[in-house]
């Protein structure tokens, strides 16, 4: 019973040493401090590790300086759910008292952020690499930034890719939420316009394992299969496949042929080349800036990754962006952060991969690459740049009017089975 | 626990309140505490009427200290100490709390506590209003909030009738079982669960125009569903069916011999953990704002048996403890030590507390106490004796 007093006098103990924190850091004028959110807990703990790479990369290219004064990263951490985001944002805003914040990693969580920075209106967030449509799209906030596509624009021009590869007629596996759901709509909206048909759809869950019952049920007269499934799900579906029998052409996500899945073993592996797929971007564009950021960041990380992943991209040019912006603004963040969302409204740069520019939802407009999946010299696998398409936006080349009438993509949206 | 003991116990039930303090393990004795044997004398003229004195009589200084702390807490700390350390605490508390009644008094581990707390919070989803319209049904808040409550209870009661034949490590494997079992249900049901996504924008209502979002407003919400809960308990481990209840986890065999109907009890202290459970799942989904099948998954139900053990399940009180530390740690670490690596100093606080003290942080906290007194209290001896002495039935 007596313990009680423990645990106030505990927590009376860190609440003092808490406010005695804040205080001191009041004090030094010249630094200025920007939270950073992503997961380096759960089963985004490495791609969340490499986000925190490209964040610091951004940082380390200016010296640490931006706006004429010093940034301090304060680094905080999720396990990718959207109730530890939040908490995890709470506490760098509310405690540690960052003025801009940085993140999260993963679509639902950047939903569940944008709805807290509602509850801050003097804070900035940018966004980390979430993207769910939904996050710019219903109900936006207005100190939410997002500088990187999202799901659904990485697809776009992957549709008429298809059909110039004569896939009139295919089959969709993909995983069961909301990332996938916008990655099949960017597929599908310019596909199904075009005259392709999707005979079914199986959605399967986030971690299967066993494909047995979806790859009995593929029907013998599709031209390709479109596979949006991600890490151990792709490989597990393709290796059952492969001992299946199956033979089709395919047509991956966004994340569904990256390096990790390329680089299994299998006779199914020979059978990938040629694969399409489209992204934000590619491991092998062909222009000084990618090339250049490649070079950066496999200096400055030696425990990296042989090429920057994807999330290490996507942070990079957001962070970029928000430090650009105080650039702009010389550090000045007074009046509610006024002055410095004007100049984050106007960022536009040529990032690594295309230009970076945001629309009136704040959202990115940016360029898709389409890719094929092709042998090296030396034997192994890599994407290939086949086109690139440019200034696509967050309607998917549609009308605002069309794409409110179909709406954001969901299991049944768009149907496409017609 | 002697057997002699029990009987004493037992034998007494009508004297429950005195006997059972010494039954449960938690009477100090204490230097400033009124002689007992001067209460139970008629109230002379002009004091106060004997149910007030029986409300007050249990109330000792310290328990002023630390209300005095509780309520005067949101006023000193920082909104966000008020909101995500103090209310969130609380919520959690009041979930591990209905597992320290469970297990610590119950001798059933059930790891589905989060499963029920998850279930309720479901359930306020589906039946009030959320982000999903085209699911929820919009009743009126106090509606869906007795509705969820009551069938989080029911189906409390409903796992623990499933449970109750098992003991010991197959208790907590077949609630294991259930909560895995309802995580893949919510995450995987579109109709009902709304699958990966879950619900949002569940808001806390505002009540005689006083705004529950608040942050100090929903403390005191968290801080007045806590302190209920944590005297209900109470209340109930001394009450005849708590003192069963204990009679059951030490010696089943022979409390069935004795004529207790032991299912009905156990299926009971079920459905009572269910509504302890059901009202934390309430809070935490106020909390959060949203609940998804994350919130439900292996890992969070852990984190409940995490936080009980934690604090140490000698005690109601145990669970708050436990929860406090546990929500600290979860902000904390990562300040501490390198940002990749805080889940180690997590990790190693919860095992240095369960190696150098198998009672948790009550268990510390004592060992502490009774070596600075320099006296000999009372020997330790733990509610939940479980497994060692359940296998002699």
């Amino acid at each position: 019973m007596n313990s009680k007093y423990g645990k106030v006098f505990a927590r009376s103990v860190l609440g003092a040493a808490a406010l005695f924190a804040v205080a001191g850091a009041a004090q030094a004028q010249e630094v200025l401090k920007i939270g950073l959110l992503a997961s380096l807990e759960g089963p985004f703990a490495a791609p969340g590790q490499d986000s925190m790479r490209g964040a610091d990369l951004a940082l380390k290219e200016r010296n640490g300086m931006a706006g004429g004064k010093k940034i301090e990263f304060v680094k905080v951490s999720s396990d990718a759910t959207p109730d530890k985001a939040v908490n995890a944002t709470r506490k760098a805003v509310e405690q540690d008292k960052v003025q801009i914040m940085i993140g999260p990693l993963s679509g639902d969580e950047g939903i569940a952020v944008k709805n807290y920075a509602k509850t801050q209106p003097n804070i900035t967030f940018v966004n980390g690499s979430s993207g769910a449509q939904a996050a710019t799209l219903t109900d936006p906030a207005p100190n939410f930034y997002r500088f990187n596509t999202e799901g659904a624009q990485w697809m776009v021009g992957l549709g008429e890719h298809a059909l110039a590869k004569g896939y009139k007629k295919v089959y969709l596996i993909a995983e069961d939420y909301g990332f996938p759901y916008s990655q099949v709509q960017g597929f599908m909206a310019s596909y199904c316009a075009k005259g392709g048909k999707v005979l079914d759809k199986a959605w399967v869950p986030l971690g299967t394992k066993d494909y047995a019952s979806v790859i009995a049920k593929i029907p013998k007269d599709i031209d390709a299969l479109v596979v949006v499934l991600g890490g151990s799900d792709a490989v597990n579906f393709l290796t059952q496949y492969e001992q299946a029998g199956g033979d089709k052409p395919m047509i991956g996500g966004s994340i569904t042929v990256d390096q990790t899945v390329l680089n299994f073993k299998g006779k199914r592996r020979e059978s990938l080349l040629g694969t399409a797929s489209a992204g934000p971007m590619a491991d092998s564009i062909d222009t000084p800036e990618w090339k250049k950021f490649v070079a950066d960041y496999k200096a400055n990380f030696k425990d990296g990754f042989p090429s920057p992943s994807l999330f290490a991209y996507l942070y990079y040019i957001n962070t970029k962006a928000t430090l650009d912006a105080l650039d702009a603004v010389k550090g000045d963040l007074s009046g509610g952060q006024k002055a410095y969302r004007e100049a984050l409204q106007k960022t536009n740069f040529k990032g690594p991969a295309g230009d970076v520019k945001i629309d009136a939802n704040r959202n990115g407009v940016g360029t898709t690459y389409i890719t094929e999946v092709t042998k090296a010299a030396d034997g192994s696998f890599y994407n290939k740049v086949v086109k690139s398409v440019p200034n696509i936006s967050q309607t998917l080349g549609l009308s605002d009017a069309e794409f409110k009438k179909m709406g954001l993509g969901t299991r049944d949206v768009p149907d496409c089975r017609k | 626990m002697s057997a002699a003991r029990w009987r004493r116990a037992m034998n007494s039930s009508a004297a429950a309140a005195t006997t059972t303090r010494s039954v449960h393990g938690t009477a100090v004795v204490h230097p400033l505490r009124p002689n007992r044997a001067a209460d139970t004398s008629p109230p002379a003229q002009g004091e106060a009427p004997r149910w007030l004195r029986a409300i007050v009589r249990p109330i000792r200084w310290h328990h002023v200290v630390v209300a005095a702390l509780v309520l005067l807490y949101p006023f000193v700390a920082t909104p966000f100490f008020t909101f995500q350390i103090g209310a969130q605490s609380l919520a959690l508390g009041l979930i591990a709390l209905s597992l320290t009644f469970l297990g610590g008094y119950g001798g059933m581990v059930s790891l589905a506590q989060m499963t029920i707390a998850g279930l309720a919070a479901y359930l306020l989803a589906i039946f009030g209003t959320s982000s999903n319209a085209a699911i929820s049904l919009g009743w009126p808040w106090w509606l869906a909030l007795a509705a969820a409550l009551t069938i989080a209870t029911l189906v409390a009661a409903a796992i623990g009738w499933l449970s109750v034949r098992t003991e010991g490590i197959y208790t907590i494997m077949i609630t294991l079982a259930v909560g895995v079992a309802f995580f893949y249900l919510a995450q995987q049901n579109y109709t009902l669960f709304n699958g990966f996504q879950g619900f949002s924008k569940i808001a806390a209502p505002t009540v005689f125009d006083l705004d529950l979002r608040e942050p100090t407003a929903f403390y005191f919400l968290a801080l007045a569903c806590a302190v209920t809960a944590y005297f209900f308990v109470k209340h109930l481990i001394r009450a005849p069916f708590g003192v069963a209840l204990q009679g059951i986890r030490d010696n089943p065999r022979r409390m069935q011999a004795l004529g207790y109907a032991v299912t009905a009890h156990r299926v009971g202290a079920y459905a009572v953990a269910g509504l302890l459970a059901g009202v934390g799942g309430v809070l935490m989904v106020w909390y959060n704002g949203r609940i998804s099948p994350g919130t439900v998954g292996t890992g969070a139900m852990i984190n409940i048996l995490i936080i009980a053990v934690l604090g140490g399940m000698k005690h109601p009180i145990g669970a708050f403890i436990g929860a406090v530390v546990f929500v600290l740690l979860q902000n904390f670490a990562i300040d501490l030590v390198d940002r990749e690596r805080f889940n180690l100093v997590i990790g190693g606080v919860f095992l240095a507390i369960v190696l150098f003290s198998p009672d948790g942080l009550l268990g510390l906290w004592q060992q502490l106490r009774a070596r600075l007194s320099g006296r000999v209290t009372q020997p330790r001896h733990r509610p939940h004796s479980s497994t060692k002495n359940r296998s002699e039935t």
